[in-house]
């Protein structure tokens, strides 16, 4: 993976229960030697936060404020809710985050480093290896099967040669994933042969293959019934509490909310407490 | 990694792309087949021309000839020098030809060519064309026994055994001819004795008509066509005889009749003229100055009955014929002299089979006063090179061009120049043609680009995913100008094999095409090939391959580069 990735690399150790993405030497080194990095989380576990976002969407002539000056924070380890009504602009902001979008104004920084300035090919494999994002509407490609999908962001990250000489580690790297998150019954199936439930599960393993610090998710279970939502919601919480994955959740029900460790309320494009 | 999968994967889910690219399959196919087949022609034509022309032709304006030609010939050797590999001179002048033909003279226009036997054959392929294997070997202008053409099927009979039956049977109507001549006295005597009111002459005829009237021969058109005699003599079977049989003709006027005086003064040694020759001259023992006929001009191609390719001979090797020619000098007057057809020169090539004929060149010379009666020196019309296979044809000609410039009354040209109007027009065939058909494939390019968009619309979620999972625009695009390239590769290479399949069976698919329409697709009364001829250049192949790939390739760029702007939320916000 490019040093860049790796300069943003958590300088937390959470607990992890996969296999540890292997941090060079040098990464290692700088974790530890870099004083503010010591300073930054023993003072502030924060691993994501955003000051004052601002963005519009154009339409036609007159422009859609969205958000105007929002503040965000989330803290390392826990599950941070987003709560705000439909259209309240909780989806604009977790692609704000996610870096998918940039923000017409406003500053947001993982880890103590600015990402939203980024350039394009940092970004890219920021979102590649420090990130996952799960969605409402699942977003599992078509044409590949369950453990292809999940395989996805490996292969985005290696060259053809290097995916091929590590196939069968990343593959097992994969089942296990899909293992855990209970589909391993389903692994050459494609999406469409898969329920709803299932195939938030593969999002969710394909979110995690790479070994994020952080997970972004817009509404999982809402498109899902209230059942099938609670069994992928006690797949979070078990990721959360076993290997302390930060979770940033988008949601509209309460009730999800209240289960998390923060709730940020999104109204008029600010966030209310 | 995930480019080639997904570029696999969308080729593999979506044949309807496959659709798209069947008119540049069927564009390289078609490329392919016509280059090959041009090419194929191109090279056979140039091959035969060129070896029917030789390298470099040095010829004079005037019919009359280069009186001083050895001293050009020495001039040459000495500029050309070492490329040099042989020489000839060559008297050629426009002729006609008379071949009688079952009593109906055909005349045909010809050009008429003076060879030296000895020296025309290494500056061109000319004896290669010959059909007497002998003369293949070693030309002479004699006739032979017999053995023409061993490798075609239906030659007739010629020869010196085809001549002395024809002479035989000759000889036979002329002994019927004066006997019945005796016979015709007598019964006019008996006539006048009898005092003027006997039967009519006619009718004595009958009575006195050949036993073997099934056997008599009409030679002459003369003496076929005799009114007073009042019968026909069957037509003689095997064909052309026409020829000049002098005893029959001087015993019509019952008195030996002084040559005319058809040439001009200097050429009373005509021998078929000459009165003591003809008296001589017996056809079956005798042959006149040896012709080479292009096989066209004595015979004709076309069906028979059955739809078969047949050639028609009006005349044979054992013939004579009459041609008639202009004579040198300041007032040219048409000279006839009789030949015997002695063999044919079968080029292939339409042009020339019809219209050359091939004479001794001394003997065109002093029939047409080109040797100097004082000096003893001859005249020649051209002078033609054969150079070695690498010289520069081009260069050698311009040299020879600045040493004899056009000033002088000659002209010196290569091969290329001569025929360059027919290369040219091919060439200009052949690069229209692909034009048109790149322009072909060019469309399909068009047809790429449309199913290309629609695929990347169709893909709009995928690229959002794609890049949400942290892939590059320049990767997303990749995707999708992968899948042009496989999709073009997978075209092109099909069309390909399809087209060097198609080539390297043409003759048999023509064959098929042939039996199932009953067209003659390829019909070798027009083009004297009895195959098609083809040549794959491996260049051409891939060239046409890379061609039709690039357009493929362009084709997917516009939609790949729109892929790599889409903006991930756009593509992710809605499902
Ligand atoms: N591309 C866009 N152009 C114009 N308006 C947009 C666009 N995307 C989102 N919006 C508007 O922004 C607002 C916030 O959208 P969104 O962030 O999706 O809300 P939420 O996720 O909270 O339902 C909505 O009113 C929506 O109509
Ligand atoms: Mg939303």
């Amino acid at each position: 993976m490019s040093s860049s990735a790796q300069s943003l690399g958590p300088r937390v150790q959470p607990r992890r229960r996969l296999s540890q993405p292997e941090m060079s030497a040098d990464a290692l080194r700088t974790a530890i030697e870099e004083p503010s990095a010591t300073h930054l989380r023993v003072a502030n576990p924060v691993i994501l936060e955003a000051q004052d976002l601002y963005k519009s969407y154009k339409r036609g002539k007159n422009t859609v404020p969205v958000l105007k000056g929002c503040n965000f924070s989330a803290t390392s380890g826990q599950i941070t809710a987003i709560l705000g009504q439909s259209g309240s602009g909780k989806s604009t902001l977790l692609h704000l985050l996610g870096t998918l979008d940039a923000p017409d104004q406003g500053e947001i920084y993982y880890d103590g480093q600015r990402i939203d300035n980024l350039p394009r090919r940092k970004r890219d494999s920021f979102r590649n290896s420090q990130l996952g994002m799960i969605f409402q509407f699942y977003h599992l490609l078509p044409e590949l099967s369950a453990l292809q999908n999940v395989l996805m962001p490996l292969m985005i990250q290696n060259g053809p040669l290097s995916f091929l000489r590590s196939r069968t580690e990343l593959k097992r790297q994969a089942t296990e994933l899909l293992t855990r998150v209970g589909l391993d019954h389903r692994l050459h199936h494609k999406p469409r042969e898969l329920s709803g439930g299932e195939m938030q599960r593969a999002a969710i393993a394909r979110a995690l293959v790479a070994s994020p610090q952080l997970l972004l998710a817009d509404e999982p279970t809402g498109n899902l019934d209230r059942q099938t939502g609670k069994q992928i919601l006690d797949v979070l919480y078990e990721l959360n509490r076993e290997d302390g994955l930060t979770i940033v959740m988008v949601t509209h029900d309460e009730q999800i909310a209240a289960q998390s460790d923060h709730v940020i309320r999104l109204a008029d494009g600010h966030i209310e407490f | 990694m995930y480019r080639w999968l997904l570029c696999w994967r969308y080729l593999r889910t979506r044949y309807i792309a496959l659709a798209s690219v069947v008119s540049v399959t069927l564009g390289v196919a078609t490329l392919i087949i016509v280059n090959s087949v041009m090419d194929g022609f191109t090279t056979e034509m140039q091959d035969r021309m060129h070896g029917i022309l030789s390298d470099i032709i040095i010829e004079s304006y005037s019919a009359n000839g280069l009186p001083n030609h050895e001293s050009f010939q020495e001039r040459i050797r000495q500029s050309v020098g070492e490329d040099l590999l042989g020489v000839t001179t060559v008297v050629h002048v426009p002729a006609m030809v008379t071949i009688n033909h079952r009593g109906e003279p055909i005349t045909k226009q010809l050009n008429l060519i003076g060879i030296d036997k000895e020296t025309y054959s290494q500056v061109s392929d000319f004896s290669k064309y010959l059909l007497h294997p002998e003369n293949r070997e070693k030309l002479t202008f004699l006739l032979k026994e017999g053995g023409y053409a061993p490798d075609r099927q239906n030659f007739p009979a010629a020869g010196w055994e085809y001549r002395r039956r024809v002479a035989a049977m000759k000889k036979r109507n002329f002994e019927l001819q004066q006997q019945f001549e005796i016979e015709r006295r007598r019964n006019e005597e008996l006539r006048k004795q009898i005092s003027g009111v006997g039967t009519s002459p006619s009718e004595t005829n009958h009575t006195i008509a050949p036993p073997s009237s099934g056997s008599v021969v009409a030679t002459d058109g003369t003496l076929v066509k005799e009114p007073e005699h009042g019968f026909q003599f069957p037509d003689f079977p095997m064909g052309g005889t026409g020829q000049h049989v002098p005893p029959v003709e001087f015993s019509n006027n019952n008195s030996v009749q002084p040559a005319e005086a058809l040439a001009g003064p200097a050429f009373d040694l005509i021998p078929s003229r000459d009165e003591d020759f003809a008296e001589q001259f017996d056809a079956a023992k005798d042959q006149h100055e040896g012709i080479i006929l292009g096989i066209s001009v004595g015979s004709q191609r076309g069906r028979n009955l059955h739809g078969e390719v047949e050639d028609y001979f009006y005349v044979q090797p054992g013939d004579d014929v009459m041609l008639t020619f202009p004579t040198a000098g300041e007032h040219p007057k048409a000279l006839n002299a009789h030949f015997t057809v002695v063999d044919f020169y079968e080029s292939g090539m339409s042009d020339y089979d019809s219209t050359f004929a091939f004479v001794p060149i001394e003997s065109l010379q002093r029939y047409r006063g080109m040797i100097d009666p004082a000096s003893g020196l001859s005249s020649v019309t051209s002078i033609q090179l054969k150079l070695h296979a690498g010289a520069d044809l081009n260069l050698v000609r311009d040299m020879l061009r600045a040493q004899f410039p056009m000033e002088l009354g000659v002209e010196v040209n290569s091969w290329r120049d001569l025929q360059g109007v027919l290369l040219a027009a091919v060439q200009m065939e052949t690069t229209i043609l692909n034009i048109l058909l790149f322009l072909i494939i060019a469309v399909a390019g068009f047809g790429i680009l449309a199913t290309f968009f629609m695929i990347v619309v169709e893909k709009t979620k995928d690229i959002g995913i794609l890049k949400s999972l942290g892939a590059s625009s320049v990767g997303v695009a990749s995707v999708f100008l992968g899948y042009g390239v496989l999709l073009g590769a997978f075209g092109a290479g099909v069309g390909a094999v399809a087209g060097l399949a198609f080539v390297a069976n043409i003759n048999m698919i023509a064959d098929c095409l042939e039996a199932v329409t009953g067209q003659e697709v390829f019909d070798p009364t027009v083009y004297y090939f009895d195959r098609i001829p083809t040549i794959v250049h491996p260049m051409m192949v891939v060239w046409v391959i890379i061609g039709a790939m690039l357009i493929a390739v362009l084709a997917s760029v516009l939609p790949s580069i729109r892929a790599a702007r889409m903006h991930p939320v756009e593509a992710l916000r809605y499902e």
